[in-house]
């Protein structure tokens, strides 16, 4: 009998301990971390190793520059999406130097309805600080995507909608940059590279003069990068992927995707070659209409009395 | 009795390396957004039932697509993007001792760190001509959810994916 309790009491208590450490009524990460500890995980050697890359790149912060400090290996896809926020920001911010906003509410209104509808289809509906989308008082056919989700369009590129699901086109394909970070790809690798050797060197320490100088240059850069990408144009390769991205959001959303193909049309007609705007920085409507064109399923284009009568309402004299 | 006082304990083990398992392999993961969206169920046509801030600590409960069943500290729960989460463990102006306390034991990323507020001060005071006032406007400008639901009911849209 005393052989058997003393054999069973191990397994009690050991119970009971399990149990207790269990019953920690808060999820708080330490709390976590202490559960991971406690059944002998090795993340935590893994982490302390990474601590200690930490650290030391956080003492040779002050050597940036000089012989011998390694550079971190990161791409735009190590970018926050809070950093990104402030890159579109400022890449919105020097759009509005050249351009500006067509003031009208009911105009504001449907636009950022309809941006953000199709938004929240795409694979990204979330942003750090959210889409917004702004119409500019331009002739130009043109439209800008800021990453983070700054859209811009102008009123030339609204013209040649003939109804609500070409601005949706439109408005999808901007969201399609956006959402592959066609903007942030546009940044230079070595400045994105160095960016982020001086990000690593800083570590959690407050900035110093010369570091906050580098790093504000760094800023600059990323931003003249993507405006002069924005002036002469993605490659074919992204603007084929924005418009792939947009043949799919307007799918999910209910819109015609062949919209897509009809508003290329209409600006193939309008764009005058080599001009500013869409004829210049993107491929000829001809060969996105091609290209398209075979993205879509067959069906016939939907039409819908309340979606053309709101669509006039707001955009019937832009 | 005996037997069965055996049976009990080694039941109870079994059910306690069970549950420590589970404890264990619990998944967090964190707000990376100024708000975001917790929807009643995963699909961006679902209600919004509440926004998190940057940074909130989210458990993971079950993942369908691209959509992430969380539960907050406070025992809420509901659906969010993946866009909005991140697996890392946002710190909060740390001093130095305590961004290393916390490095040691998660991938961290510390909010406001690189291109942030500060950086944008600098580039701002340096470039006179941008307009940041009109971009300021402009994020002031939302819509909820349930006017975008009605834009979508009114236009007679038939939204299909919902759940992708």
């Amino acid at each position: 009998m005393k052989r058997k309790i003393s054999f069973i009491t191990p397994f009690i208590i050991l119970t009971l301990m399990l149990f207790g450490f269990i019953l920690i009524p808060e999820i708080s990460d330490a709390n976590f971390m202490d559960k991971l500890k406690k059944v002998g995980s090795n993340l935590e050697k893994d982490l302390k190793k990474e601590s200690g890359k930490l650290k030391k790149n956080t003492k040779t912060g002050l050597e940036i520059g000089k012989k011998g400090v390694e550079k971190v290996k990161g791409t735009f896809a190590d970018f926050t999406p809070e950093q990104e926020y402030y890159i579109g920001r400022a890449v919105g911010a020097s759009v509005l130097e050249n351009y500006k906003p067509y003031k009208n509410k009911e105009v504001s209104r449907y636009i950022n309805l309809l941006g953000l509808t199709l938004s929240q289809a795409s694979d990204m509906p979330e942003t750090f600080g959210g889409y917004h989308f702004m119409v500019l008082d331009s002739d130009h056919i043109n439209a800008f995507a800021a990453p983070g989700g700054l859209i811009f369009v102008a009123r030339g590129l609204l013209r040649c909608c003939k109804n609500e699901d070409a601005v949706a086109a439109v408005l999808a394909h901007e969201i399609g940059h956006v959402q592959h970070k066609h903007g942030l790809q546009a940044i230079k690798k070595s400045r994105v590279t160095s960016t982020l050797t001086l990000l690593a060197a800083i570590g959690a320490a407050a900035l110093a003069d010369q570091q906050m100088s580098e790093l504000s240059a760094h800023f600059g850069g990323s931003i003249s990068d993507i405006n002069d990408t924005l002036n002469k144009g993605y490659s074919r390769s992204f603007e084929r992927e924005a418009d792939r991205a947009a043949v799919t959001i307007l799918k999910k959303v209910g819109y015609d995707p062949a919209a897509l193909v009809d508003m290329l049309e209409v600006m193939d007609q309008d764009m005058k070659p080599g001009g500013f705007g869409f004829a210049k920085n993107h491929p000829s409507p001809k060969s996105r209409i091609k290209y398209v064109k075979g993205r879509i399923p067959p069906g016939e284009a939907s039409e819908s009395k309340p979606r053309q009568t709101r669509f006039q309402k707001a955009l019937g004299s832009i | 009795m005996k037997k069965a006082l055996v049976t009990v304990s080694a039941l109870s083990f079994i059910l306690a390396i069970g549950l420590t398992a589970f404890a264990v392999t619990q998944k967090l993961m964190s707000v990376q957004v100024k708000a975001g969206h917790v929807r009643s169920q995963p699909s961006f046509l679902a209600k919004v039932i509440t926004k998190l801030a940057y940074g909130h600590r989210v458990e993971v409960v079950e993942e369908k697509k691209a959509w992430v069943k969380i539960h907050t500290q406070k025992k809420n729960s509901g659906w969010m993007h993946v866009s909005a989460l991140t697996k890392k463990m946002i710190v909060f102006k740390p001093g130095d001792a305590d961004f290393d306390k916390s490095a040691s034991k998660h991938e961290v990323a510390l909010a406001g760190k690189g291109f942030n507020e500060e950086v944008e001060k600098k580039y701002r005071s340096e470039n006179k001509k941008l307009n940041y006032d009109e971009i300021d406007k402009l994020e002031k400008i939302t819509v909820s959810q349930r006017k975008i639901q009605r834009f979508i009911e009114e236009g007679g849209l038939q939204v299909k994916g919902g759940e992708e």
